[in-house]
């Protein structure tokens, strides 16, 4: 009964689910990138959660962050202990709901999870492209997404939502797309990332980098940069983290013993958190992936590339409404990068709603069930449809 | 939005205000707590309404209800808006808890063609009997704090208001005296002596 309750209030999953690919920018027709390299084939891993109107009006994209990915919701198999990433937010009756809409979650450019990206073959010479894989931008990210909607006859789209890096995306789509995007939803995310979020980034490309196994990216066929990568991870999840959560979730609890070991074993469970999270991120992400994206997103400035050095001016361009969320223990985005972005929206007449939710989890806190969160993407979404079907 | 008011349980003085407002016209509600006002206006005026609030959990009711809402203070949210944003901006009941009140009805009469602002007026007179009988600031329904707890900074009266829009070259277009009832969903315009009988007062505000 109590199962049935919580099920009830979380609504159900989207059940199993099918892991697509679509390949596009064949030669010659190669894709153009924003560094003005050309990239081809690229072959892009999707999933889709719901059922397509018959006038394709009820789509719905989802964005994922740095190490995201196709995989919002659902199960592969029947028993399977993990559900995809979203899960909590995309389902039948939960915010984005797939009773009512067509959701679709693409693998970024640049990833390891099934997208083109480092790992990927090079045409070329058959092996793994390593550092011979072109610079990509949030911009191409959105551009190889776009080409997977043309191909499935989508033009337009009722809200692109995403965090973080998949919130970089969200505003890239509402700029570079306006005509397309009916509403847009960025949640702890930036317009641009402040010299603390780059030096964080480049300390843990620096750490991949230091790996002698990473071997200028090409160490596809020996050894991984495993020492390197986790410890890029490790970075990454204090950044992700707050003070707050940190001393509530370890404090200073020894792991496993009462006393210091005196040499330089995890004594803190934090130490043992952080190595295991980096052990655990290995297994699954490839380490040239991890240069590239977090380069794209330290690139990523939407004054420099829509509004020559004005925010306000980037927004001029805009169509969408949007739902702006931020967190306050996020430091790694904090709130006024959301506010100056809802100013400029404003100072160009655009519909924006703004809520900053008390969360102590930092910048992960997007992930994190929250019904709050759950409840505004509800409310608006059910808004901002109801508008487009005027 | 039906969720949120309906004809019947709306507030009395915001049922007032909400008859002053045209149909169609794009409103901004600042402090528009739990959207009462703007899912009224929106259902019954057919409105384009945005409001401003600064508690999280008012913001998150607003919005999952379907209003646009911003959260943040009212102060700092209004200079964003362009000239003439808006054709009303509407300051209820909170006009008490400003820090610099002309400051910021300048600063909406730039971003709005119009601006209803609403008061608990303290000149009624069981407010006037508590602090002559009992010797302690006035306590009220309307104006229910300690002093030293309040959230209400400014102590205005009908008079006051009037005075104040006067010197600083505003005009009233509109005032309406009202005397709300216990539940808050029934009261009465009150017409005569309104500053010594009004629970609050109502008045539309535009430039000259």
């Amino acid at each position: 009964m109590v199962k049935d309750t919580k099920q009830a209030q979380c609504g159900l999953s989207v059940g199993l689910v099918e892991k697509k690919y679509f390949t596009f920018a064949e030669p010659p027709g190669l894709m153009q990138l924003e560094s003005g390299a050309v990239l081809g084939p690229v072959t892009i891993a999707y999933e889709t959660y719901g059922t397509l109107a018959p006038a394709k009006d009820n789509v719905i994209l989802v964005l994922h962050a740095l190490s995201g990915d196709s995989h919002a919701a659902g199960y592969y198999r029947e028993g399977e202990a993990k559900p995809g990433w979203w899960d909590v937010m995309v389902g039948p009756g939960k915010g984005i709901d797939t009773n009512k809409y067509f959701v679709i979650c693409s693998n970024i450019l640049g990833s390891c999870m099934g997208t083109t990206g480092p790992s990927a073959a090079n045409p070329k010479t058959g092996k793994p492209y390593g550092l011979d894989f072109p610079m990509v931008t949030i911009g191409d990210m959105v551009d190889a997404q776009k080409a997977l909607l043309d191909f499935m006859g989508i033009s337009r789209l009722v809200s692109v939502i995403g965090g973080s890096i998949g919130g970089m995306q969200v505003l890239e789509w509402s700029l570079r797309y306006p005509e397309m995007v009916a509403s847009a939803i960025p949640l702890a995310t930036t317009p641009r990332h402040s010299a603390l979020a780059i030096s964080f980034n480049e300390i843990a490309r620096q750490a991949i980098m230091a790996d002698p196994n990473w071997r200028r990216g090409n160490y596809y066929e020996g050894d991984l940069p495993r020492t390197g990568l986790a410890v890029a991870r490790m970075i990454g999840h204090v950044t992700y983290l707050s003070d707050e959560a940190l001393r509530r979730k370890f404090g200073r609890r020894l792991q496993d013993k009462s006393d210091f070991s005196f040499n330089f074993d995890a004594d803190f469970q934090v130490e043992s958190y952080l190595r295991y999270q980096g052990s655990k991120f290995v297994d699954r992400f490839d380490a040239n992936s991890f240069l590239y994206i977090t380069k794209a997103a330290d690139y990523f400035d939407l004054r420099a590339r829509y509004g020559q050095g004005s925010l306000i001016e980037a927004f001029a361009g805009a169509k969408a409404s949007y739902l702006v969320v931020s967190y306050t223990s996020d430091w790694l985005y904090p709130t006024y990068q959301s506010k100056e972005m809802v100013k400029a929206m404003k100072k160009n007449g655009l519909d924006v709603s703004f809520c900053e939710i008390e969360a102590d989890c930092g910048h992960d806190a997007f992930l994190i069930p929250n019904e709050r969160v759950t409840t505004l993407v509800r409310g608006f979404l059910q808004r901002v449809s109801v508008n487009i079907g005027k | 939005m039906s969720q949120l008011t309906s004809e019947n349980n709306i507030r009395f003085d915001l049922r007032l205000i909400a008859s002053w407002i045209e149909p169609g016209a794009k409103v901004l509600d600042l402090g528009c707590g739990k959207g009462e006002l703007l899912a009224y206006l929106q259902q019954t005026k057919g409105v384009i309404g945005i409001g401003i609030e600064h508690k999280e959990d008012n913001v998150s009711h607003c919005i999952s209800h379907g209003l646009s809402v911003l959260q943040g203070d009212i102060n700092e949210e209004v200079e964003d808006y362009p000239d003439n944003a808006f054709d009303y901006v509407i300051l209820s009941q909170t006009l008490q808890q400003v820090y610099t009140p002309a400051k910021l009805i300048h600063e909406l009469l730039r971003i709005g063609n119009k601006v209803v602002v609403s008061f608990p007026n303290f000149s009624h007179w069981r407010s006037r009997l508590h602090l002559l009988f009992t010797g302690y600031a006035p306590q009220t329904k309307e104006l229910p704090y300690e002093w030293h707890d309040t959230p209400n900074i400014r102590v205005i009266t009908m008079k006051d208001f009037r005075k104040f829009i006067r010197e600083f070259g505003f005009v009233v277009c509109r005032e309406a005296a009202i005397n709300s009832s216990q539940t808050d969903r029934q009261g009465d315009v009150v017409k005569f002596l309104p500053n010594l009988r009004a629970t609050y007062g109502i008045f539309l505000i535009g430039k000259k």
